[in-house]
């Protein structure tokens, strides 16, 4: 029922915004409180953005309203190399990127494999399967969080390891969903013929289907990158040695223990949020281009 | 039968065999035509029994027993106590409290959610210019992550913040963060803030499902824009209502590293505080696992009970 929508909705949503803009014409126009309400929605949401980029920039933190305002007497690289000395960006930034890292790995590899087989392959149990892809997007995690502390940590010693930090979030099951539904579109009649010729399944997968649903991945990547890098509650439980920590962890951990000490707290607090936002936001921004335009039905029929 | 499982030429077979049901054998292939999808969905149903299913009932099982954390092949006696973890948990004024502080939080950010991301699709929805602008800068605080966001919220919301420099005489005392009253509507504020563009991308692929003829013939027959939006969208979206408003739930049942960041640890005085912060507190600060995957379990129902009026309530005579 409702939960499954959600993979669904992510999928769909990219060729939805292409005929949404063909039709956007038909439909009532847009009215000056309407546009004026959608930019300060913008306002709202991009403001404190750019405060966190201003705030990390000054000298002494400036609250008044014109602090707001680049001022050039205020502005110092300072705090960048304040946080730094306090938590070391670069192993932060590759923690996360490890973590991150193992798990897009884990979910594009064996996120295809069983989005493929659900999606072409007829075998035993395949129903059960898909049953639990629908099931899993209602485990609530707060559930898990003591009995998985209690195996990763305190059973298998994985405490301190990326192994025991990617372990919960290894497959994403929204991207398996994706997979499943990018795979579905492709017409059956391919597989069958290339199961006629005598193509064993893995070059099926490999040379047929993959190629075909490249946007997919584009897709499947993106929704796995916001989970892992953005994480904080788990890699904070399994993570106490500094040099292992996630930048979201060390960060965290600055905010909460070390800032009070420091001269200019919140411009080494906000210059440490740049860092760890930098990534997401631009990649995000980056690939926005092709996730509107992105358009199953075009690969399929070239 | 060509061995299920194995890879390499006895696959093949297989797959002639699989093409054609009715073929040359009669005898339908035991495991599918492709028993090859076994062996490509076994990571994934590895994963999910091992890392989500297991410990699903483990939570169960350490939740009715007396249960310590041990180094990794200590063996420890670990008597069943019934529901006793339950009854600490239940009779814990501070579990009391964090139920309490939840339910503010429910009470300001879902309706608040689902309203603003209704009417926010619906603007954007009809846009034409600056489109993809204004889609991506409400998707900029859901992709970043919340450590990075609360650091300028702490900076905003401070006591001689920019908020209160902007509000002057009407700022709050004490303020937003460290006033008993406000820490829990800011928490709400600042969740819903983050995760809104989320919900915008949702509703803006339901009002895609709703045919341009109904909003044609409205205007027809004269309905002006609020009619419209209340006769036409409003209904017309109602199943992705249900799931914003479960998601927006569920979502703030899990709420952790805005009362432990924001406000420095469910303060002031755990008026912030919400469940899995005292789970993580009770269960991994203090040592008692039991009584956190107790806490985890009642949570979880709760959660349940909660999502269930609201699917009622919201989802009306459809469901």
């Amino acid at each position: 029922m409702a939960l499954d929508n959600v993979p669904r909705t992510a999928a769909g949503e990219p060729a939805q915004a292409k005929q949404n803009e063909a039709s956007v014409g038909k439909r009532a126009h847009l009215g000056v409180g309407s546009f004026i309400l959608l930019a300060l929605g913008a306002f709202v949401f991009l403001f404190p953005f750019y405060y966190m980029f201003i705030g990390s920039l000054q000298t002494s933190p400036d609250t008044s309203v014109a602090g707001a305002f680049p001022n050039p007497a205020n502005l110092t690289p300072e705090n960048y190399a304040n946080i730094n000395g306090s938590i070391n960006l670069l192993t932060g930034l590759a923690n996360s990127g490890i973590f991150t890292g193992g798990v897009i790995l884990g979910t594009v590899l064996f996120g295809i494999l069983v989005g493929y087989a659900l999606a072409q392959m007829q075998f035993r149990g395949r129903g059960v399967v898909f049953g639990m892809l629908l099931l899993v997007q209602m485990v609530p995690f707060q559930l898990l969080l003591i009995p998985l502390y209690v195996m990763i940590v305190r059973d298998y010693g994985l405490s301190d390891n990326y192994l025991g930090m990617i372990l919960p979030f290894a497959i994403n099951s929204t991207a398996v969903f994706v997979f499943r539904q990018y795979f579905l579109q492709l017409p059956s009649t391919l597989f069958e013929a290339a199961r006629i010729d005598g193509a064993s399944e893995l070059r099926i997968l490999w040379q047929i289907a993959i190629p075909l649903v490249r946007p997919a991945i584009v897709t499947a990547i993106l929704l796995t990158f916001i989970g892992p890098w953005n994480e904080f509650l788990w890699p904070f439980l399994v993570t106490k040695d500094a040099a292992m920590q996630p930048l979201a962890v060390s960060l965290a951990n600055y905010i909460s223990n070390i800032a009070a000490t420091a001269a200019n707290p919140f411009g080494a607090i906000l210059a440490g949020a740049c860092v760890l936002a930098a990534p997401a936001v631009a990649l995000f921004i980056f690939f926005q281009r092709q996730f509107i335009s992105t358009n199953i039905g075009s690969s399929v029929k070239g | 039968m060509t061995r299920p499982g194995s890879t390499g030429a006895p696959l093949q077979v297989s797959n002639l065999e699989g093409k054609g049901p009715k073929g040359q054998r009669k005898r339908p292939a035991l495991l599918g035509a492709q028993p090859l999808g076994l062996l490509f969905s076994a990571p994934y149903v590895l994963y999910v029994l091992g890392v989500l299913a297991f410990p699903l009932g483990y939570a169960v099982y350490i939740s009715l027993h007396q249960f310590y954390f041990t180094a990794p092949g200590v063996q420890v006696d670990r008597p069943f106590v019934g529901l006793d973890n339950y009854v600490t948990v239940l009779s814990d004024p501070q579990v009391q409290r964090s139920f309490i502080n939840i339910g503010i939080f429910l009470v300001i950010n879902v309706p608040l959610t689902v309203g603003l991301s209704l009417v926010l699709a619906n603007a954007l929805n009809r846009v034409q210019k600056l489109r993809t602008f204004f889609r991506v800068s409400y998707y900029v605080p859901y992709v970043t992550a919340s450590v990075a966001v609360v650091g300028v919220w702490l900076f905003l919301f401070q006591q001689n913040g920019l908020v209160n420099s902007l509000l002057g005489p009407l700022a709050p005392n004490p303020s937003w963060l460290v006033n008993s009253w406000l820490a829990m509507p800011t928490v709400a504020l600042y969740v819903t803030w983050k995760q809104l563009g989320f919900f915008i991308l949702l509703y803006l692929a339901a009002l895609q499902n709703i045919p341009d003829e109904l909003y044609e013939s409205a205007s027809v027959d004269g309905g002006n824009k609020w009619i419209q939006f209340w006769n036409i969208t409003v209904p017309g979206v109602r199943s992705a209502s249900v799931l914003v408003t479960l998601l927006a739930t569920i979502t703030g049942a899990n709420l952790f590293t805005e009362p432990y960041l924001l406000t420095g640890g469910g303060g002031p005085d755990g008026a912030s505080a919400s469940p899995v912060f005292l789970m993580y507190q009770k269960g991994i600060l203090q040592g008692n696992p039991d009584v956190a995957a107790a806490l985890g379990v009642v949570l979880v129902i709760g959660v349940l009970l909660v999502t269930l009026i609201q699917k009622r309530l919201v989802g009306g005579k459809e469901d």
